[in-house]
């Protein structure tokens, strides 16, 4: 083999060159990054409730908290003849603890003499507000997917599009806002209630919020649903909309669901407008004509004034740490689930 | 004749509901309008709030906004950029490593922006800050491990970083294979392609997403109400430790919390007003900007 033989075999292989390396492995770790990011939030939520899973005695004042910085890791290394000693000292401090029996209490009072942390009034308050605001918003959202569509020309379907993603753009905070000063007045002054701030306002606004995100997920399910079912129906002589009725729409209806989950988890964690127009009641009553607080809103309006690291303080972490498994598992099952029942059903069983 | 009837209603209150929807718009709209509109002056914009906030402006709330906005940009942006860029040039779509990547960015466009909140005062504020606090003031002054502009932007940055990815991701894909094996028949390099013909062909989506996660994060307020917004502060933050005011959040305690809330009223439609132009010049900005892509690449 010549020289230049092997100058030219040498020119054909792939050159190991730094920058590219160096640019790949760079792009590569800034995309972990997001995955890392994940796993940080994941872990730092949930650090900050570990106290209440580790067995609690009522010697964990609030002292202890603020001064360790690794409250996040398990208690035990004080002697059973300590902590004997701690508990006489201080069965006077008054009784600041979240067990089980008071996290399933039926009373939010983390203010008092004896803090309540049941949160079962909260729980309850969320998922009504949320039932309220996907009962009025799924309607409209998927409705108008279906219209913009289906049905709607060209030039109106270029003008909903937009209008529905600036409706996305709204800032929950001025929805809240518009909720609390307009929509709970005229609400009010036309059938007379008693609260003015109450559920049914707070579910009302928040559909306005998941009205945008079902309209996306639900038109795009339905644009996915392949054209030639659509023309075999056609050819069959169904019109318009009896292809939509019975063709179109069942075959888009894993999407749908998708869109009613995704609305669902996007209300469940909404903070700002439940924090502005529910009135933020812990009460327990099932009346939508009622004030309710929901988890999210407890967080929002609680955290700025806890001690860091007291009781409360981790209870409104396990708040926190409650919407964001309700939420991942929400998008988990959206995804995955509706995801492969689509592929499935359009590359035919 | 049943079933036609179903059909002509499905047909009629679909419609209904788009004229609903957007009605919600623009009486919401005009509503916000037309209450703040005695107040919209220059005066407002420019000076800060007076005699125990009922008088005066709402500068101080804009600045604290801006600031917010582009110390988050800086961390989002490129970190958004880069992310798609692996998702969409070098990923094998298979790999373990990619899923991953996509279910954790999927995952956190979920997230609720108030878990983002807790997190931004878990992990930077008593995590990094206090960390920060220890090496470089021993004696145990408080300096980073405390609400601040830098910990409120780094928090927003975690939120908005999906939606630039998904929009960059989307130009991308966008980009003909036809340029990417011209570039590479010609000699270049993967990543001389990516600089020079992927990403020149992709800037639009860049801006999209940019702009969508700039209006996003001058929006969202749930994320920075324990991780540096004040109520009211007598300066404008002039350095990263310092705590700012936003226009979100000025909306919020001005309705919720201030003294006399019914006299401010007029004041509260007027930055909800400032705020939602903000946010709508954006996202309008954004749609012009993906509408024209697609256009130029349909045709």
């Amino acid at each position: 083999m010549t020289e230049k033989e092997i100058a030219q075999k040498n020119s054909l292989r792939r050159k190991f060159r730094l920058s590219e390396f160096f640019a790949e492995y760079v792009i590569k770790s800034v995309a972990f990054l997001s995955f890392a990011m994940i796993i940080l939030i994941f872990v730092f939520v949930f650090k900050e409730t570990l106290p209440i899973f580790s067995p609690q005695q009522e010697t964990k004042s609030n002292q202890e908290f603020l001064q360790s910085e690794t409250y996040g890791e398990e208690p035990g290394s004080t002697s059973p003849e300590q902590q004997i000693s701690e508990y006489s000292s201080l069965l006077s401090v008054k009784r600041d603890i979240a067990d089980l029996d008071n996290l399933t209490g039926k009373e939010w009072q983390p203010v008092g003499e004896v803090p309540k942390y049941g949160l079962l009034p909260i729980i309850m308050g969320s998922l009504k507000v949320t039932l309220i605001a996907v009962f009025i918003g799924a309607p409209l959202a998927i409705l108008a997917a279906i219209f913009s569509a289906l049905f709607a020309p060209k030039k109106i379907k270029e003008l909903i599009k937009p209008a529905v993603e600036l409706l996305a753009s709204f800032p929950s905070v001025v929805v809240g806002f518009f909720a609390l000063v307009t929509l709970a007045t005229f609400l009010q002054d036309m059938f007379g209630w008693t609260f003015r701030l109450n559920s049914f306002v707070g579910g009302l606004a928040m559909a306005l919020a998941v009205i945008p995100i079902i309209y996306t997920v639900t038109e795009d399910a339905i644009t996915a649903v392949p054209k030639y079912m659509k023309e075999a129906s056609f050819a069959l002589g169904a019109n318009k909309w009896q292809t939509a009725l019975f063709v179109i729409l069942p075959a888009a209806t894993p999407g749908v669901f998708a869109a009613l989950l995704l609305g669902f988890g996007r209300a469940f964690g909404e903070t700002m407008i439940v924090l502005m127009a529910t009135g933020n009641a812990p009460l327990s009553s099932l009346n939508p004509f009622e004030p309710v607080r929901t988890l999210s809103a407890t967080i929002g309006a609680e955290m700025a004034e806890v001690v860091f690291g007291d009781t409360h303080y981790t209870v409104l972490f396990l708040i926190g740490s409650l919407l964001f498994i309700v939420t991942f598992l929400i998008n988990a099952i959206a995804e995955f689930y509706v995801r492969a029942k689509l592929m499935k059903r359009f590359r035919g069983e | 004749m049943n079933n036609k009837l179903l059909g002509k209603s499905l047909i009629i209150f679909s419609f209904l509901s788009v004229v609903l929807i957007i009605s919600a718009l623009v009486f919401m709209l005009l509503e916000i309008y037309l209450g703040g509109r005695s107040f919209l002056t220059w005066e407002f914009l420019t000076q800060p709030p007076k005699e125990g906030m009922t008088a005066g402006g709402i500068f101080p709330a804009i600045v604290g906004t801006v600031l917010l906005v582009i110390i988050m940009s800086v961390a989002c942006i490129p970190i958004g950029t880069i992310t798609a860029i692996y998702l969409n040039e070098y990923s094998n779509k298979k790999s373990v490593f990619t899923r991953m990547i996509r279910f954790a960015v999927n995952t956190l466009s979920g997230v609720p922006s108030i878990v983002f909140g807790l997190f931004g005062l878990g992990f930077f504020i008593q995590f990094v800050g206090s960390g920060m606090d220890k090496i470089f003031t021993p004696d145990g002054e408080l300096n980073w491990g405390q609400p601040n502009i830098l910990w409120a932007s780094m928090t927003m940055a975690f939120l908005t970083i999906p939606i630039v990815i998904v929009s960059v991701e989307e130009a991308l894909k966008a980009v003909p294979d036809d340029l990417r094996a011209g570039s590479l028949a010609l000699g270049a390099t993967k990543w001389q392609t990516i600089r020079k013909v992927v990403v020149p062909n992709s800037l639009s989506g860049i801006l999209t997403g940019s702009i969508l996660a700039i209006g996003r994060g001058a929006g969202e307020v749930a994320p920075i109400l324990f991780t540096g917004a004040a109520y009211f502060l007598p300066h404008l933050p002039s350095e990263l430790t310092d705590q700012f005011m936003n226009l979100g959040y000025h909306i919020y305690v001005m309705t919720t919390q201030s003294t006399n809330v019914e006299a401010t009223r007029g004041i509260q439609y007027a930055t909800a007003f400032v705020l939602l132009l903000c946010t709508f010049s954006l996202s309008f900005t954004a749609i012009v900007i993906r509408y024209r892509f697609r256009k130029k690449l349909t045709s």
